[in-house]
């Protein structure tokens, strides 16, 4: 009888590919290559009577996803930018220098900021963080030079912060618990003889560090980051609220912009309104090209954190 | 150094967002919000409590079967080969794909392709497979670390495997299955995206009716009140914002305690369960490095 439950999450995963894919066959016929590259979003003229060829869909509708892909991007991008210094830093702080009882506390904080509904946190955006961003740190970043690296932080944002380095930021504080656990746990599984002979040859913390634990773990991190990427890609209801959900793309650092998820649920709504039913098989197009992004990221991040484990199997080190 | 504002960084947002959503309930905070019902410009929030409180049990109960089978089938029946990994691989796949992907799914192929309409039935079933995969490892995990001794020792008795099974192994594994279900009850108290698109909305109480029947659920007032115009609606949503955050730091901090209170009592045993796991050893202070994290 275990069989047959075991069957239930492949099972799982086929039938939503296969609902996704039955549901968006028209709309990807319809919208074509276009899809990918064109930056309108337009569900046609729902009054009009529905034009029958070569799939029903409203007269002028023309759907083009490209700002909700750059936006995804673009916001997991800078989420993962931030997000990676500060676990990594975090993670050592707790393993290498403090004290046992401060690391369970510390990993308390972990799992309980991992825990915090992203409702919650997306109302913490858009109420308080991204108002307290755009009234004291924003203007800040304004009197940066106009260089060109640096120059990226001048735009002009709104009063409420909400935008796209609002939303990374937020996505950041989403991830890092993700990153900083499962560092944790790696640097835990570094075998002491590594470090004991590191420190026996007369190596400082530091070069012990970067002789030791860093190349250990370096490809466990890597898979790390990458289970972090997948979560910030899928995140759905704290980048709506903080995002300004704007359907174009976002015109500086701080513009307001959309993602994938928060496209699908914002606007299922009037999707619905729409009498041929495109516009719910676009979202369901959409919805598809999240999955696939999303199940990319996976697929690479548990064969970088497997290959991680396995090639790193010595029988040295085992505890006395 | 660069490390302590590395970890000053990952606390305060923590910090940061319980103070803000504690004292933003806080500010117009009213008891009678446990016994009235949202209106839709006001109210209170048992119906939506009610709506998570079904939720979240039916979820544990589909969830609980489904993933507990999971892991029993990937621990004990499987041989450990490739349909072995072929199941993991897809739990873990399915633990990676977004909530809203789970939501939308769930609305084409449940509420619409079924006529099932917005439902406690769609919203339980999207979200018991959206925490199956959870549960799965817990129990793979705890059913790994049981002793061999405990099971040479039912062997010896003549207990067939099934009886085994279900007389020795799970009752020894049940922290651990315990811990993956209150991971799971923390997930989907805290989910709105599938549920947005399954359960829709109601301000009526949950009347049992498992199809054709809208559900409330407190995520949702945390959602979408939080801009209304009325200032009695946007009191609702951070209560709802607190109430959640309450509600998963007491579904976390009871698996933790779930955890310390196994390892208390159960004796210390290699995770792999290899023959010469030792009677029971304390070892507060672990000497060197420990393979494998602790809490």
């Amino acid at each position: 009888m275990s069989g047959t439950l075991a069957v239930v999450p492949l099972g799982a995963l086929a039938a939503m590919l296969a609902i996704l894919v039955a549901e968006a066959v028209p709309a990807i016929r319809y919208n074509g290559w276009r899809f990918f590259t064109s930056s309108a979003w337009n569900p046609g003229n729902a009054y009009a009577p529905v034009v029958r060829a070569p799939v029903p869909h409203p007269p002028g509708a023309r759907y083009g996803a490209w700002p909700l892909i750059a936006g995804t991007l673009e916001s997991s991008a800078i989420a993962l930018a931030v997000a990676l210094p500060v676990a990594l830093g975090a993670a050592i702080l707790v393993v290498e220098k403090l004290p046992r009882r401060a690391g369970a506390a510390i990993g308390w904080c972990l799992e309980t900021l991992a825990g915090v509904p992203s409702a919650v946190i997306g109302l913490w955006g858009v109420l308080v963080f991204g108002p307290f961003l755009a009234a004291h740190v924003y203007p800040a970043l304004q009197h940066v030079p106009d260089v060109p690296v640096l120059g990226v932080l001048r735009g002009s944002f709104n009063p409420a912060g909400q935008g796209l380095l609002t939303g990374g930021l937020v996505l950041a504080a989403m991830i890092v618990p993700i990153i900083a656990a499962t560092t944790r746990d790696l640097l835990r599984q570094v075998p002491v003889a590594a470090k004991e002979g590191a420190v026996a040859l007369g190596m400082t913390d530091a070069e012990a560090f970067r002789a030791v634990q860093a190349r250990w773990i370096r490809t466990g991190v890597i898979g790390a980051a990458a289970l972090g990427l997948g979560r910030a890609l899928g995140e759905t209801i704290a980048i709506a609220l903080v995002s300004g959900s704007s359907f174009g793309l976002a015109t500086s650092l701080y513009g307001s912009m959309t993602t994938i998820a928060a496209t699908i649920v914002t606007q299922l709504d009037s999707a619905q309104a729409d009498p041929s039913g495109l516009a719910v098989r676009t979202l369901a197009e959409a919805a598809l090209v999240l999955f696939a992004i999303t199940l990319a990221v996976n697929v690479a991040a548990r064969l970088l954190t497997r290959r991680a484990g396995r090639g790193l199997a010595l029988p040295v080190g085992a505890v006395a | 150094m660069a490390c302590a504002a590395g970890l000053a960084l990952v606390l305060a947002p923590l910090a940061w967002i319980v103070e803000s959503t504690v004292q933003r309930a806080v500010a117009g905070w009213r008891w009678g919000i446990f016994v009235h019902a949202s209106t839709g410009t006001g109210g209170g929030l048992a119906n939506a409590l009610a709506g998570t409180a079904a939720i979240t049990a039916g979820v544990v109960v589909l969830a609980g079967t489904a993933g507990v089978g999971t892991g029993v089938f990937l621990a004990e029946v499987a041989r450990p080969g490739r349909l072995a990994s072929i199941v993991r691989l897809g739990a873990e796949l399915l633990s990676g794909v977004p909530s809203i992907v789970f939501g939308y799914c769930g609305y084409l192929a449940l509420v619409v392709g079924l006529h099932w309409g917005f439902s406690l039935l769609a919203a339980v079933l999207v979200l018991a497979l959206l925490v199956v995969p959870y549960v799965a490892k817990s129990t793979e995990l705890a059913l790994g670390q049981v002793p061999l001794a405990y099971r040479e020792g039912g062997e010896a008795l003549g207990m067939r495997p099934g009886h085994l099974l279900r007389r020795v192994v799970l009752p020894s594994a049940l922290p651990g299955i315990l811990t993956g279900l209150l991971v799971a009850v923390a997930i989907s108290v805290g989910e709105t995206a599938p549920l947005l698109y399954t359960a829709g909305y109601s301000n009526a109480y949950p009347s049992g009716a498992l199809v054709h029947a809208q559900v409330g659920y407190l995520t949702y007032a945390a959602y979408a009140f939080y801009d209304e115009p009325g200032a009695a609606a946007r009191a609702l949503s951070a209560d709802a914002a607190v109430l959640l955050l309450a509600l998963v730091v007491l579904a976390i901090t009871a698996s933790r305690l779930v955890v310390r209170r196994a390892q208390r009592y159960a004796p210390d045993a290699s995770p792999t369960g290899r023959a010469g796991a030792p009677t029971r050893r304390r070892s507060p202070s672990r000497a060197g490095g420990d393979v494998g994290g602790d809490q």
